[in-house]
């Protein structure tokens, strides 16, 4: 296969980027959407120009490290997965791809591609834990948990943290990432004394980070890798009165 | 060097109740007065970092990743070890500790691993207080399941992602300690030397990945949570950034390296589909609970699967060890499969896999079972290769996993360069020669929240050390090192770029050190591998700038460590001349094809000392002793 890739380059969050174009040439259907970058920049190192800047690491969806928009997609064309999980069969020879960083205000730009998503870490230290210090934990079967309280735990537990519900937002909201932390440890009686003071916390730093408003576009639910449900962004909301209300 | 392993003296079921009592304590007054580096934020590094913090002392932590939570503990499929006896099978700590030095191949520390034991329910304990969603059953208490090979069910798991939902726990633990203002954290930031002030670890020089930056940082103490080594062969499961440098660093300050050929090849990968393959994914181990694994009889065989006759395919495993057929442990399963593909067998477009099937399966159990079982990964497993397991048989191959070598450590986890810690996959200390499935975990957790930090504080209790800050001359001369080598990188200019080389290297150990070894072969390569740095040195090309976010020298530096690391890997191979674990040397094995270990000559552990990156490294052994088990030939027959 041969495509032609237009990619955004920024040399820095202060510089002026732009679109740049590349052929990418004998690319095969089984080559990763990533490995495709490879073969690009090998080729752009060989002729003593810069690479594009993309982060990676895991290659598996699990990390949350990559994260590019292609062709107007968070993590490209299809559904429930992150670009390193995107294969090139998923392209016809001589298609054009548009590759852009995740674009939010609280993501600066620090190269070409990557960008900085501190701004989520610290969202999770606003409140996404439970206080418990190594060695006072009770025993694990001390306190059963009912299977479907633990699976929707889970559900929102596996977020990989990538940003791409920010990314696809019109607002550029990071609701449903904030969500998703609110509602694992909500659904666990672990995490029922902090519940309140967790949720008022992490949504003052989203703000505070300046992620926009949530006015449920629910973009966000279809870029998501791990395709995490919109319905915990409607129990934020739920604790978020309950918190409203009660006097702290 | 030294070895001392400061095993404490007692019964073994006593030694770790002992000892923490005749440890040294800080008055939790002064542990605000001492500050600690780790280096790392896995399981291992955070659950150590949030652990200190919580006790008091002064953190810095540090990853090369953009944010602590994308340490490739991550990517941990299975689940974890712990014996709480939860299933009333018969499980007990002993029971634990002996499965994890048979499985070791008697290539490990009895009182180690025996505190890995008695620590492990500690662990789940601790988990589900923060939160960590483990599997439960409908009655609401916890599921396990029984996981590679083990006859009890002992694997606590969170679908297949119990390494995320274990590191999320650690990480939360640790952005809570960041907010208290007890840990500092230094994400997207690279330790490239280790500082060392009167014979003792005393800071790192680190890379501010974003721009370019140098600086050292000066503490008491250093922990090193830095993870293997398996990507020396480029393929391998291992996160794209997983890397020696940190650990080779500290090697070449004065830590020694111990068993750095003892090297784990997971049998349940997909196999390479193409030169341009950039990483290998493991499909995890439980599906070797229904999948039968075959390969056709007649060699070259051009059929498809679904074509050839049960008669006329050899489902290997089933047929040379009948009792655990597809369940036998990862390195008897990985070198079979290579045998097969060696024979002509392999399967796949290159030739180059076994069937793993589970149209059996799917007749015995019904689709839907299956599905509920495997889906996720069924989908994984379609995403990569276009191809449906419900449909034909996946194709396997064993790839780099895991690395059981790693750094030298005393009982309490320090190295044999005073104050630098070791912790997690990083450090050699408790899988012996091969490590079973769900036990990776378990250590990193269990250095983390409930070793280092109490052995820590009987070294900083004791240790006298003068005042150090980032002035010191011997931060200056670290640092401007560093810095002379990132220009040696940048200034190659020549032709290659890093990753051809590092593909290079990475064949070559894989086809001479990889799954199995033998004297001719590793002897050779000991000659090609000073040839190929010295390519790396002339022909290399890095382009950009050194202060500047520049991937390619990141990795440039990373690929120059792997280069002197991969003979220290080879001598290791070479002077451990016989078969055990995953260690094999095709001059040593049994009539049917098994590993054979001598006890006699090789019961020690090979910890290396430093002397040049052209010398010859130095040998110090270890001796294992066994007082508390019997030397077995491990049989799955």
């Amino acid at each position: 296969m041969k495509l032609t890739l237009h990619v955004w380059r920024q040399q820095n969050a202060g510089a002026k980027g732009g679109f740049e174009t590349y052929e990418a040439r004998d690319i095969g259907p089984d080559m990763s959407f990533l490995e495709m970058l490879d073969v690009v920049n090998e080729g752009l190192i060989k002729e003593g120009k810069e690479p594009i800047a993309f982060e990676h690491d895991c290659r598996e969806g699990i990390c949350g490290s990559c994260g590019m928009v292609i062709n107007g997609n968070p993590h490209g064309p299809k559904k429930a997965i992150s670009s390193c999980q995107l294969h090139m069969r998923t392209f016809a020879d001589g298609d054009k791809i548009w590759i852009e960083p995740w674009r939010a205000k609280a993501f600066p730009v620090r190269k070409d591609l990557v960008v900085d998503r501190s701004a989520l870490d610290r969202i999770i230290q606003a409140g996404g834990f439970i206080s418990v210090r190594t060695g006072s934990a009770p025993d694990a079967n001390a306190i059963p948990i009912p299977k479907e309280n633990a699976d929707s735990a889970f559900d929102a537990a596996t977020c990989i943290g990538c940003g791409a519900c920010v990314a696809a937002c019109p607002n550029a909201s990071a609701m449903l990432f904030t969500a998703a932390k609110v509602a694992h440890l909500g659904a666990l009686p672990q995490g029922q004394p902090e519940r309140y003071e967790r949720v008022r916390n992490m949504v003052a730093q989203m703000d505070a980070e300046g992620f926009g408003y949530c006015t449920n576009h629910g973009a966000c639910q279809t870029a998501c890798p791990k395709e995490i449900s919109i319905d915990f962004i409607a129990q934020l909301n739920r604790d978020m009165m309950r918190a409203f209300f009660t006097s702290r | 060097m030294q070895l001392n392993a400061r095993v404490p003296s007692g019964p073994l079921e006593k030694k770790w109740d002992k000892h923490r009592f005749e440890m040294k304590l800080v008055n939790p007054a002064n542990k605000r007065k001492f500050d600690i580096i780790v280096v790392g934020s896995g399981l291992a590094g955070a659950s150590a970092s949030a652990t200190l913090g919580e006790l008091g002392y002064n953190v810095e932590c540090f990853c090369f990743q953009d944010s602590a939570r994308r340490a490739h503990s991550i990517a941990a499929q299975g689940g974890i070890n712990a014996s709480k006896n939860y299933q009333n099978d018969g499980d007990s700590t002993f029971r634990l500790f002996y499965d994890t030095i048979k499985g070791g191949d008697f290539r490990s520390r009895e009182a180690n691993v025996y505190r890995l034991a008695e620590i492990s329910s500690n662990i789940i304990d601790q988990c589900v207080a923060q939160g960590v969603p483990f599997a439960r059953e409908y009655g609401g208490l916890l599921a396990n399941r029984s996981f590679g090979g083990a006859q009890v069910s002992r694997t606590f798991y969170a679908r297949g992602q119990t390494g995320q939902q274990l590191l999320l726990g650690a990480y939360q633990a640790l952005q809570r300690q960041i907010a208290a203002g007890k840990v500092a954290m230094y994400p997207f930031t690279e330790m490239l030397d280790m500082i060392v002030v009167d014979g003792r670890a005393r800071g790192i020089v680190v890379r501010n990945l974003a721009t370019g930056e140098l600086r050292s940082h000066v503490g008491d103490a250093v922990v090193l949570a830095t993870g293997g080594y398996s990507n020396i062969f480029y393929l391998s499961t291992n996160a794209k950034g997983c890397n020696v440098t940190a650990t080779w660093r500290a090697h070449k300050r004065g830590a020694a390296f111990a068993n750095p050929c003892f090297t784990q090849i997971h049998p349940t990968c997909i196999p390479q589909s193409g030169e341009y393959q950039s990483k290998l994914t493991l499909m995890s181990e439980s599906l070797r609970n229904d999948g039968r694994i075959w390969v056709p009889k007649q060699v070259g065989d051009p059929r498809k699967a679904r074509d050839i006759p049960e008669a006329e395919r050899d489902y290997y495993l089933e047929r040379l060890y009948p009792s655990f057929g597809n369940l036998t442990p990862r390195d008897v399963a990985s070198r079979r499969a290579k045998e097969a593909v060696d024979e002509g067998r392999g399967v796949g477009e290159a030739e180059n896999g076994v069937f793993l099937d589970f149209r059996d399966a799917v007749t015995r159990l019904g689709r839907e079972v299956v599905a509920e079982r495997y889906g996720n990964l069924f989908d994984m497993y379609r995403q990569i290769t276009g191809e449906s397991p419900y449909e034909v048989p996946m194709r396997i191959y064993p790839a780099p996993h895991y690395t059981m070598g790693g750094l030298w450590v005393d009982y309490n986890l320090m190295s044999t360069l005073p104050g630098l810690f070791v912790v997690g996959e990083a450090n050699f200390s408790d899988h012996g020669a091969n490590r079973l499935g769900a036990s990776a975990l378990m250590q990193g957790l269990a250095d983390g929240y409930f070793v280092l930090p109490y052995t820590i504080g009987d070294y900083l209790a004791g240790a006298d050390l003068s005042a150090v800050d980032v002035s010191h001359a011997e931060c200056r001369k670290v640092e401007e090192e560093s810095e002379q080598r990132l220009k040696r990188l940048l200034g190659v200019n020549g032709s290659r770029t890093v990753d051809s080389l590092h593909r290079e290297l990475g064949s070559m150990m894989w086809d001479n050190c990889g799954m199995s070894r033998n004297e001719t072969s590793l002897r050779e390569t000991l000659s090609r591998i000073p040839e190929l740095r010295d390519e790396f040195w002339k022909d290399m090309r890095v382009t950009g700038r050194g202060r500047d976010l520049n991937q390619t020298l990141e990795k440039a530096g990373r690929v120059a460590d792997f280069l002197e690391f991969a003979e220290l890997m080879c001598i290791d191979a070479l002077q451990r001349d016989e078969s055990c674990g995953a260690h094999f040397r095709e001059e040593h094995q049994t009539d049917e094809g098994e590993a054979r270990r001598n006890d006699e000559q090789y019961a020690y552990v090979a910890a290396w000392e430093f002397t040049g990156v052209w010398s010859e490294p130095k040998l110090h052994k270890e001796n294992l002793v066994f007082e508390n088990v019997e030397l077995a030939q491990r049989s799955y027959k």
